[in-house]
């Protein structure tokens, strides 16, 4: 039996030499075999423990000690390397499997839906939101329709208003595309009786040369209420409520007198501008107002042309132009672009 | 719509308008007479604009749209370049001088135009500012005669214009009475609470005779037995005309005063007679007429017109106006008004004018007129817009007879006029000799009765009987208290008559409307009304978005194409006919489409030009069916089709049918696209698919739908179907079929018209109609479990004649599967090898699977032979690998 000094300076170097064979290992197989040299079977640390029992008591606890020392810093050494290992083959897959998701060229294209879409789409849904049901009507107008009731009679000088394509079929003058979506409250009055609260959007046409403001074929929304004690003063409330929810609660609106052969009162009525919010620029021509659409209350003539008594139901009705909406919302300088179908524009909305 | 241009100096002549001209603008919107533009004048033109006095005019070698014009500039003589035609030598023009400062800082340098010199640039009322008249060089005299100003004289001082500030006016239709500078001022006036004031211009002030006729019933002769007769025939059209007579005049230039407010009023001074008429038009709303007496032949005829009438206006146009003249815009109707145009002629019946429309060359004022005849007439608006829109023919005053001119007021402006022509004639001595008029059936004046309970219900206002007098009042209206009636404030009522120059107002709706435009429509309360209904959309509309939805979803972009289309667009895709417009702007948008494949196809061509080759476009729009005629072609409308809206259909009127088309060309397969969008299409509004063995169902038969290519091409039906037994070559029993649209491959000619030849794929197509599509049969809602228990796939191929469908061979497997079949799946097509000429072998993969339990292999194998039993029974099919 050795005594104890030269012992423990033998346990020493084994541990160095473990210790400087953990540190080069580079595969996780030799760290365990390390690990059965540190407390395995075979491992010295192990054996040398068991004969702590034989020696002097004295020198138990100060053998037993370096012992227990150098099997744990060898073991944490050997988790230290197991850990740093494992890290440098997780690396070594990462970069085996690395990706630029910048790379990815977006190949899966989306559609779109036009703008006038999209708008119209917006507008219905603020209306449904107050209570409002959608209506529809066709684009063929007879003209009882869109004019006769609509309280202009032949020759009524307003119908100059409207630039009407008329159709080379039935009666000459009798057949026509509708000017305005006006004549589906008509044919709603014909058909429903009150109350009533509708909103009309559609495509309308008037023989109007295109240009940067206009086309030939354009799209309208037009709103009727009829009920018994509807006034002037709903007719400005719905429509500060809905130009409030379409435009952005900071906009505003305004109703000033004007002249429709089927309201009456009649207005035009303007909102804030859209892209100065007010203070005044090109688009408003420096006055901050935008004109948006026409508004009155139901003439009682046209009550009177689909059988509605304007003495016990009243109503109002508005209108306005989807496309120039539009044209307004997203500074679009000509109007024509809608109709033109370029994908380089469609595909930015 | 009208437009008005009034000065704020000549408003302030009937009112104290002693308020900015801003605020003058605001309220004058608020009244609804919409301030288009409000212009400073007089203040920014130097004194090196001037008037130049035309002394030759030259042509510029190479050149014919320029002249060179010599001209007198007061003491010095200059050469300008000149583009405008209107003046004569001998003319006063305006004249910007090299140096002067034009509104819209435009400085006016030393040019050389064409190789000549240019010191100075001849100007028009709009480069300086005055007028809106751009169509030539301001005239300020044609240097015949009369008093004359200085060349040299500045522009300003030589129309007598001050500082002063011009308010472009837009005028609503229904209002006549605000078509001049009175009814302008009038109105403002009452809104301001500031006092009106109207000089009473009356012709008994000159001690003239008046002779007047009246007859209700037939034509009115009168006669001073001197001079001049007045026969009025045409009493209908015109119930009123006054003829008065001036000799002694001599024609001159007007006095600045008048001929500034014509400029700034957007008129060009033509001489004292002329301008002196316009100007009571511009101030009192009523359009008068001079004519040469000693042209007339003695006389005055006023009638319809004949066959052969014809007269050259004063335009310089010569006119057809016979009765019978076809309407220059087609489609503008029959008039419930009698008779044809209202002509005024000479004593014996030769047309001079046209009533209330225009004048006639051979009875114009000249310089050499000195005995005149000034008319002064009401016409019936109804007749005046009927020929005015027929000859297309609008003037000053034409604009005013058919909105209504005041009936009552002929007097005041006879009276004005010629106290007018009195004070600016200054050499020569006029004298009024005579007046005459002739009076038919007078346009008879409202009453109507105004309720304050009414008012305060239409208007949701709390208006006392004070205020609803205050504002009608200052207006003209007369109010009267009926008594007998609503003791009580808030039920008060009212007799109103209402002023002869408001035609507009007949009714009590037309009163309230006056009350809430002097109230300020901005006064009125905002409420809202909580609807008593739910807003939702119905079954089209929401099938509509989900169609777009759909679309979008399979990378389509929504496009939106024109209504009209011309008929080499129908042609080439085999749709001949169709809606033709009477009046199309060109020839180009000529019919109603009857598809929407030419306007995609344009799209996409396009596209195309501008380097996009993938495109992918759809639209949800109208398409009309062509006459009736048409049922015998192949295309939707031969299928009995509703209208998209069923009430107040009429059968006479053209069908239209909303329509989804979608154009896929992108990728080499379009048409695969397009049969695929379809499948998705159907899933997503959950149709019954025939395949799926369901009855009634949806399902594609081929055939050859217009601008498809024949062979690669389907209509897509709705109805019964059954794959029948003994039902021959298509094995698919059509019962009442309906066809919901077509799809497929577009055909090559249709490609080559629109430029797509070169295309590198095919191009697909898929149209289909929403409202048949709406009420297409669907499939179960109700919920399906899914098994939990392990399913069996068998694997079936056949060989199947090619005349047999597909979708028959999977419609029958999945009848013969019944319920245990959990889906079906074509996973091969395979021609050729050991298969016979007009036959392919369809392998379906059958995966059967039981809710409740694991199938046994016996049940799995008689599911197999009911199966192939099925197939081989019902179809010209055998089972191939046996």
């Amino acid at each position: 039996m050795s005594d104890p000094a030269s012992e423990l300076s033998e346990l020493t170097s084994v541990e160095a030499s473990i210790a400087l064979r953990i540190a080069t290992a580079s595969e996780p197989d030799e760290l365990s075999a390390l690990a059965n040299e540190v407390n395995g079977r075979g491992s010295v640390f192990v054996a040398a423990r068991r004969q702590i029992g034989s020696l002097p008591p004295d020198e138990r606890r100060q053998v037993g000690r370096a012992v227990h020392d150098a099997m744990k810093r060898l073991e944490s050494l050997l988790i230290q390397r197991r850990e740093e290992l494992e890290a440098s083959g997780e690396e070594l897959r990462r970069r085996v499997e690395r990706l630029d998701l910048t790379e990815v060229v977006p190949v899966r294209r989306r559609g779109h839906l036009h703008l006038v879409s999209q708008a119209q789409m917006e507008l219905e849904d603020v209306f449904l939101g107050m209570g409002f049901v959608v209506a529809e009507g066709p684009e063929i107008e007879t003209d009882w329709y869109n004019f006769e009731a609509l309280n202009m009679p032949r020759d009524h000088p307003a119908r100059g208003m409207f630039d009407t394509f008329y159709l080379r079929a039935g009666e000459p003058g009798s057949l026509m595309l509708r000017t305005h979506t006006s004549p589906v409250q008509v044919r709603l009055m014909e058909s429903e009786s009150p109350p009533i609260s509708a909103v009309m959007p559609g495509v309308v046409h008037r023989r109007d040369t295109a240009d940067a403001r206009h086309t030939p074929t354009f799209h309208q929304i037009e709103g009727l209420v009829v009920d018994q004690g509807v006034t002037f003063a709903d007719l400005a409330g719905t429509i500060e409520a809905f130009t409030g929810a379409y435009f952005g609660p900071s906009s505003r609106s305004r109703l000033r007198p004007s002249y429709f052969p089927f309201t009456e009162p009649s207005a035009e009525f303007e909102i804030t501008c859209t892209i100065c919010g007010g203070s005044g620029c090109r688009t408003c021509s420096g006055t901050g107002w935008i004109e948006l659409g026409g508004c009155g209350l139901v003439d009682p003539a046209v009550f009177e042309a689909v059988g509605i008594d304007p003495e016990v139901w009243t109503g109002f009705a508005f209108g306005f132009g989807i496309d120039r909406c539009v044209q307004m919302r997203h500074g679009i300088a000509d109007i024509r672009v809608l109709m033109e179908n370029d994908l380089r524009f469609l595909e930015q909305f | 719509m009208g437009t008005m241009r009034v000065t704020k100096s000549w408003l302030a002549e009937f009112a104290p308008f002693d308020l900015d001209a801003s605020e003058i603008a605001a309220t004058l919107d608020d009244l609804g007479m919409v301030v288009e533009g409000v212009d400073e004048v007089g203040a920014g033109l130097g004194d090196d604009v001037i008037v130049a006095r035309v002394l030759e005019i030259a042509s510029v070698p190479n050149a014919d749209r320029v002249r060179k014009v010599t001209v007198d500039i007061g003491g010095d003589v200059v050469d300008v370049v000149c583009g405008a035609w209107n003046f004569a030598a001998g003319d006063l023009v305006a004249m910007a001088k090299v140096g002067a400062e034009l509104p819209g800082d435009v400085k006016i340098g030393r040019r050389k135009i064409k190789g000549v010199a240019s010191e100075g640039m001849l100007c028009s009322g709009v480069e300086l500012g005055l007028s809106a008249d751009a169509s030539g060089i301001l005239v300020l005299g044609s240097g015949a005669g009369g008093t004359e100003v200085a060349p040299g004289t500045a522009v300003l001082d030589a129309l007598g214009i001050r500082a002063d500030v011009v308010f472009d006016l837009a005028i609503e239709a229904n209002r006549p009475d605000a078509m001049c500078v009175a009814g302008v001022a009038r109105d403002l006036a009452a809104r301001l609470k500031l006092p009106f004031f109207l000089p009473d211009h009356k012709l008994d002030d000159h001690q003239v005779v008046t002779r007047a006729s009246t007859n209700d019933a037939g034509p009115v002769s009168v006669t001073d037995d001197a001079l001049v007769s007045l026969v009025l025939e045409d009493t209908l059209n015109c119930p009123r005309f006054s003829a008065t007579c001036i000799t002694g005049v001599k024609v001159g230039q007007s006095p600045a005063w008048v001929a500034s407010r014509l400029v700034l009023a957007g008129m060009r001074p033509i001489n004292s007679i002329v301008d002196a008429s316009n100007y009571v038009m511009l101030e009192l709303g009523q359009p008068t007429h001079p004519y040469d007496l000693d042209s007339l032949a003695g006389g005055i005829v006023v009638r319809s017109s004949r066959d052969g009438d014809t007269l050259e206006t004063l335009d310089g146009v010569e006119r057809n106006l016979s009765s019978k003249e076809p309407a220059a815009v087609e489609g503008a109707g029959q008039s419930p008004v009698g008779g044809g145009d209202c002509l005024i002629c000479d004593a014996e019946g030769k047309p001079v004018a046209i009533g209330g429309i225009m004048g006639g060359t051979s009875t114009q004022i000249t310089p050499a007129t000195t005995r005149l005849l000034l008319e002064a007439a009401y016409f019936l608006p109804l007749a005046i817009a009927r020929t005015s829109k027929r000859l297309g023919l609008r003037t000053e005053a034409s604009m005013r007879f058919e909105r209504g001119c005041d009936p009552e007021g002929i007097d005041r402006a006879v009276a004005r006029l010629c106290s007018l022509i009195l004070e600016t004639s200054e050499a020569g001595k006029p004298s009024i000799v005579s007046s005459l008029d002739a009076r038919g059936k007078a346009p008879s004046t409202h009453r109507a009765r105004l309720r304050l309970g009414r008012i305060n219900a239409i208007l949701g206002t709390r208006l006392a009987p004070g205020d609803v007098e205050t504002h009608l009042g200052p207006m003209g209206f007369v109010l009267r208290a009926d008594a007998g009636v609503g003791v009580g404030e808030t039920q008060r009522v009212w007799d109103v008559d209402v002023p002869t120059w408001r035609p507009d107002v007949e009714r009590e709706i037309d009163l309230v409307e006056e009350v809430a435009r002097q109230h300020g429509y901005s006064r009125i309360p905002r409420t809202r009304r909580l609807g008593t209904r739910i807003g939702v959309l119905s079954p089209h509309q929401r099938t509509r978005r989900l169609v777009r939805e759909v679309m979008v979803g399979l990378a389509s972009c929504e496009a939106w194409t024109p209504t009209m289309v011309s008929a080499r667009d129908h042609a080439v895709i085999g749709l001949p006919g169709g809606v033709e417009l009477a009046n199309p702007l060109n020839r180009e948008e000529l019919v109603l489409r009857r598809s929407l494949l030419p306007g995609l196809l344009r799209s996409c061509y396009l596209n195309h030009s501008r380097r996009r080759d993938e495109v992918l476009l759809f639209e949800i729009g109208r398409i009309f069916d062509g006459p009736a005629d048409s049922s015998g072609t192949d295309d939707l409308s031969a299928a009995p089709y509703l209208p998209v809206v069923a009430s107040g259909w009429s059968q006479e009127v053209p069908r239209e049918r909303e329509v989804l088309g979608a154009l896929f060309a992108a990728g080499s397969d379009g048409i695969l696209e397009a049969v695929q969008a379809w499948h998705v299409l159907a899933g997503a509004l959950g149709l019954a698919r025939f395949e799926d063995g369901l009855d009634p169902c949806v399902e594609i038969i081929a055939g050859s739908p217009p601008g498809l290519h024949p062979g690669r091409s389907a209509w897509i039906v709705a109805g019964q179907l059954r794959p029948g037994a003994a039902s021959g070559a298509s094995s698919v029993e059509t019962g009442p079929e309906a066809r919901l649209g077509c799809v497929g491959e577009v055909s090559r000619s249709a490609r080559e018209a629109f430029g797509l030849g070169a295309h590198k794929g095919t191009i697909g197509w898929l149209e289909v109609d929403l409202a048949r599509l709406c009420d297409a049969p669907k499939r179960s809602r109700i919920a399906r479990a899914a098994s939990k228990f392990p399913s069996n796939d068998v694997d079936l191929a056949f060989a199947v004649e090619d005349t047999v469908p597909a979708s028959v061979v999977e419609a029958v497997l999945s009848r013969a599967g019944g319920e245990l079949l959990e889906s079906v799946q074509l996973f091969d097509v395979f021609r050729g090898g050991s298969l016979g000429d007009g036959q392919r072998s369809l392998a379906y993969r059958l995966r059967f699977c039981a809710l409740e339990r694991t199938m046994s292999d016996a049940e799995v194998g008689e599911l197999r032979a009911a199966c192939i039993s099925a197939v081989q029974r019902a179809l010209p099919a055998k089972l191939r690998g046996n």
